[in-house]
């Protein structure tokens, strides 16, 4: 296949009846690298990833494979492998026949096809299923014979819309280390569509993280992670604890924020105007319990519900001033306990706060662990 | 951002036309457009223009010619005498015996296909049937009269009865398996759900299954109006086709085969299917005051 | 429910509510019963004195015939020229199922996947044929084929019973296409098949049990079709059931036996054609494009 060394989307847009499911995206992605677009569903991660299979017409924008503009190629022609979430194996063929149909189509000699076929199917350990249809194997079976289906002609890009979702915890976790094991044995390109941050973070080399149809970020899992760029990608990645606040002062990197009646001390992300409105961001991770004789960002709360996870305890508790705060800990907590609070200023992110955005998902809704 | 392309170019020309829907694969609909315009909506305005082109007289002539001949405007009359009641009962017999039939039964899958064969023989076939088992000497009237219910055997065909007789072997199987498949899709849990708020039976089916049913029933309704107005082989074959039978159908028909006057034929045809869309106009608006929404079953 | 399924070894007597409501549910049930019956032995007299009479030597005012003969089939036979109109027959049906199969098939393929401008105008407009009276179009249609000088033979016939198939096809296949994933043709282009490919390779096989339907479904209607054959068949091109509704309409010319049996051997090709088709569709199917619901 036609493999190439970068491939570009440039100013990539799709609008469905005037509404922009994705805006302008740019992206240059290099061969060998495993990219994650994550974003919440209707963040147009889907619409990027159908757009650069083909299966979707851009608005505006073109698709560039080195020198060479594919976004007129129809899908057949741009010779991109995709696994899709409901697997769409052919139902009326052969676990054998799904995996050659692409060898089939691409008019290889039948010996070559044949034994391709069987390497195929080897690597996803389907060696006792050939002959079975896609309705007999179980989900978890039918999810590898999708991959090899994509794989087997060695296409230039894999392309993958949320492989995972449709199959239970275990068998994700274990599918996860599959397609990465399958990425860097076989030395793929992928393109990987997911809302799972932490499927994300463990897979790729690059995450892009959509939002209403725009890039808010770009980066590797560890800045992502640290340092997300916005207070939205900090929602998205798991800082469950944002307050509104005003800053007071700041110098440099650090800042003084008023937050619900607490004095915080923070590190700014991106830049901030004096006295404007602030979004504090933390982790539940990084609130600890009882810092002994620490003074920075200190609070004191009482514990309202603490919900057992393993060996830690994932607890809400509300400080004297009414802040409602998400911590984990592996204190032993009670509901009612009053606890000394603090967070090092290092893992407190202030960012600008958008004019009109509050913040959407609320910080106290009930089961919005991610 | 480094490369040899073009900086924003627009999309291709091909993807703005796509995005409105638009692309090669509704040439796949060319064959049947083609077909439907040439057979069907060419056909139908050729004959409405037609109309209007009367051997003799103004534009409106051949209309008026009809509607001035007693002999012809009571066409529509009889029709719609045999059309209207035979539909209607056709529709309301069969709501209650599909309601109790609704369930899995033994047999059911039999009742069923015994049900379609009246519909696929069609209303030449239960005509000629009919000749012989209602007819003076049919085994209809041996029953009556072996059984002293009647002194002299029952004139059934030749007449208005043998015609609406036919429609209802024909039309009530039609109506039973529609509204049969109408009332499956009504999610049973509602009934049950009714029965634990306190309803009896008999409010059960009229505050729940009635109300979600009557969308089904109109549309069963106008479909087997629609066969039945349409009436014709039977009419002339166990009706009295000169006199109490005789239907728009055939009036059309003998304009354009007897008389050889195709104007004054696609005339009747066109207050025929005038006649026969105001009642269907009549009947949808009516359902269109009803929930039409999904009634929570499957499909 | 009155049958409330209970556990095999405690069986509990039968409380006052239980007795009550199966007695109230009694007369209801066997009034709907004892019309169903009447309405099945009507029916079947109906086809029965049919059937009876073909085989009858002589019948008149008895309850039965006086001796049975198989020789009114052989007069029908010779008499209707039967052989060339049952070959018309099943030339029309045929044709008509191969080329609605033709034009419907890929028109409904794009009315269930695709939105377009139009498209609800579009699907009106196919629909129509189905709800309109077939002598209301029939006459016009006619007229307009015999201008062009189709009618009167074969060609004429298939053309009008084109028009109510069509739209029957695409009535029928369109719940069959839209349960397909259109996520299963786009993984076949991204295996690197074309159009054609998806089209020869995935959608038709998954659409074998739709196609089948739907051609069985047109080959009943086509067979049973009066209307439209009767207005636009000439002496050589009638099918089955025209040449039935001419011979009962002369009926006097010949003997009433022979057209019973020329009536017996239009419904035994009906129903086996029948029996065919109701090992690929449901009844229900039969009469009207409504899905019926998997039995719970």
């Amino acid at each position: 296949m036609s493999a190439f060394t970068q491939l570009r989307l440039d100013g990539v847009s799709r609008r469905f009846g005037g509404q922009a499911a994705l805006s302008e995206l740019d992206l240059t992605i290099e061969a060998g690298e495993f990219i994650a677009l994550l974003g919440p569903s209707g963040c147009g991660k889907s619409t990027a990833l159908n757009c650069l299979a083909g299966l979707l017409p851009l608005t505006e924008g073109s698709i560039w494979q080195d020198e060479r503009r594919i976004d007129t190629l129809p899908p057949e022609r741009r010779g991109f492998g995709m696994v899709f979430q409901s697997y769409a194996l052919f139902p009326h063929m052969t676990v054998r026949a799904n995996i050659a149909f692409g060898l089939r189509m691409r008019r290889l000699p039948k010996e070559e096809t044949r034994r391709r076929t069987a390497e195929a199917v080897r690597l996803v350990r389907l060696e006792d299923h050939v002959d079975k249809l896609p309705g007999q194997l179980s989900g978890g079976q039918q999810q590898r014979v999708a991959i090899a289906r994509a794989v087997v002609f060695e296409p230039s890009l894999v392309l993958m819309d949320e492989p995972l979702s449709n199959l239970d915890a275990k068998l994700r976790l274990e599918m996860r280390t599959e397609i990465r094991r399958l990425h860097q044995s076989l030395g793929l390109t992928t393109v990987y569509v997911t809302h799972d941050q932490e499927e994300a973070l463990s897979l790729a080399d690059r995450l892009v993280v959509l939002r209403e149809g725009r890039v808010q970020q770009i980066g590797s899992p560890r800045e992502l992670h640290t340092r997300p760029a916005n207070w939205h990608v900090a929602d998205f990645m798991g800082y469950r604890n944002l307050w509104r606040g005003r800053v007071e002062q700041s110098e440099g990197a650090r800042a003084t924020v008023e937050a619900s009646g607490l004095r915080l001390l923070g590190e700014v992300v991106g830049g901030l105007q004096t006295g404007a409105d602030v979004m504090v961001a933390v982790r539940p991770e990084d609130i600890r319990v009882d810092g002994p004789g620490e003074t920075r960002n200190a609070m004191s709360a009482t514990v309202e519900v603490v919900e057992y996870q393993g060996r830690e305890l994932a607890a809400e508790a509300r400080t004297d001033t009414g802040l409602l705060l998400h911590l984990r800990t592996e204190q032993r907590i009670a509901p009612g306990d009053q606890v000394k609070l603090a967070v090092d200023p290092q893992r407190l992110l202030v960012y600008q706060a958008d004019a009109q955005t509050q913040p959407k998902r609320l910080a106290d809704a009930p089961g919005a662990t991610r | 951002m480094s490369g040899a392309g073009p900086g924003r170019p627009l999309a291709h020309w091909q993807h703005r036309l796509a995005e409105r829907g638009v692309d090669r694969q509704l040439w796949l609909l060319v064959p049947a457009l083609v077909f439907v315009i040439a057979l069907f909506l060419y056909p139908f305005f050729y004959g409405l223009t037609l109309s209007f082109q009367p051997t003799t007289g103004g534009p409106f002539s051949d209309y008026a010619r009809f509607f001035s001949d007693s002999y012809e405007r009571g066409t529509i009359w009889i029709t719609l005498r045999i059309a209207l009641p035979a539909a209607l009962l056709n529709v309301l017999a069969a709501v209650p015996i599909a309601y109790r039939m609704r369930g899995r039964f033994r047999g059911k899958r039999l009742v069923t296909t015994l049900l379609v064969v009246p519909i696929t023989l069609g209303t030449v076939l239960t005509a000629q049937g009919l000749l012989n088992f209602l007819g003076p000497t049919g085994w209809f009237n041996r029953i009556l009269l072996a059984s002293n219910l009647v002194d002299e055997p029952v004139r059934l065909t030749h007449n208005y009865w043998g015609v609406f007789f036919s429609l209802v072997i024909t039309g009530f199987p039609f109506a039973f398996l529609l509204v049969l498949s109408y009332l499956s899709g009504i999610d049973p849990t509602l009934e049950r759900a009714a029965a634990t708020l306190g309803a009896d039976w008999r409010r059960r089916f009229t505050r729940i299954t009635l109300p979600l049913l009557m969308p089904g029933l109109a549309t069963t309704f106008c479909l087997t109006f629609v066969l039945a107005f349409s009436v014709f082989p039977s009419a002339v074959l166990v009706g009295n086709p000169a006199g109490e039978t005789r239907v728009i159908s055939l009036a059309a028909y003998q304009a354009a085969y007897e008389q050889y006057d195709y104007p004054y034929a696609s005339a009747i045809a066109m207050i025929m299917g005038f006649v026969e869309l105001v009642i269907i106009a009549v009947v949808l608006a009516a359902r269109s005051r009803f929930y039409t929404g999904s009634t929570g079953g499957k499909g | 429910m009155a049958t409330t399924t209970q556990a095999p070894p405690a069986r509990p007597p039968a409380t006052s509510t239980d007795r009550r409501r199966r007695i109230a549910a009694r007369p209801a049930a066997w009034i709907v019963w004892g019309v169903v019956i009447f309405f099945f032995l009507n029916l079947l007299g109906v086809v029965a004195s049919v059937l009876v009479s073909s085989f009858g030597q002589r019948w008149f005012d008895t309850w039965l015939p006086d001796g049975y003969t198989t020789s009114w089939y052989a007069r029908a036979w010779d008499e209707f020229a039967l052989l060339s109109v049952i070959v018309v027959t099943l030339e029309v049906s045929v044709l008509v199922v191969g080329l609605s199969l033709l034009i419907g098939v890929p028109a409904a393929y794009a009315l269930a996947r695709r939105s377009f401008p139009g498209k609800r105008l579009i699907f009106l407009v196919f629909l129509l044929p189905i709800l309109m009276p077939p002598i209301t179009y029939g006459i016009p249609l006619a007229t307009v084929l015999y201008k062009f000088g189709l009618a009167g033979h074969m060609s004429g016939v298939v053309l009008a019973n084109l028009v109510p198939s069509v739209p029957f096809v695409i009535l029928t296949m369109t719940p069959f296409i839209e349960q397909i994933d259109p996520r299963i043709e786009s993984a076949a282009r991204m295996c690197g098949a074309g159009l054609r490919t998806v089209f020869l390779r995935v959608l038709t096989p998954l659409l074998v049990p739709g196609i089948l339907a739907s051609a069985i479904l047109v080959l009943v209607r086509t067979v049973g079709m009066f209307e439209l054959t009767f207005l636009t068949a000439g002496p050589d091109s009638q099918t089955l059931v025209v040449a039935l509704y001419y011979s009962m309409s002369a009926s006097g010319i010949r003997a009433q036996q022979s057209v019973d049996a020329m009536a017996v051997i239009y419904t035994s090709m009906m129903l086996v054609l029948l029996v065919v088709a109701l090992r690929y569709v449901n009844p229900t199917q039969l009469v009207a494009r409504v899905k019926d619901e998997p039995e719970h």
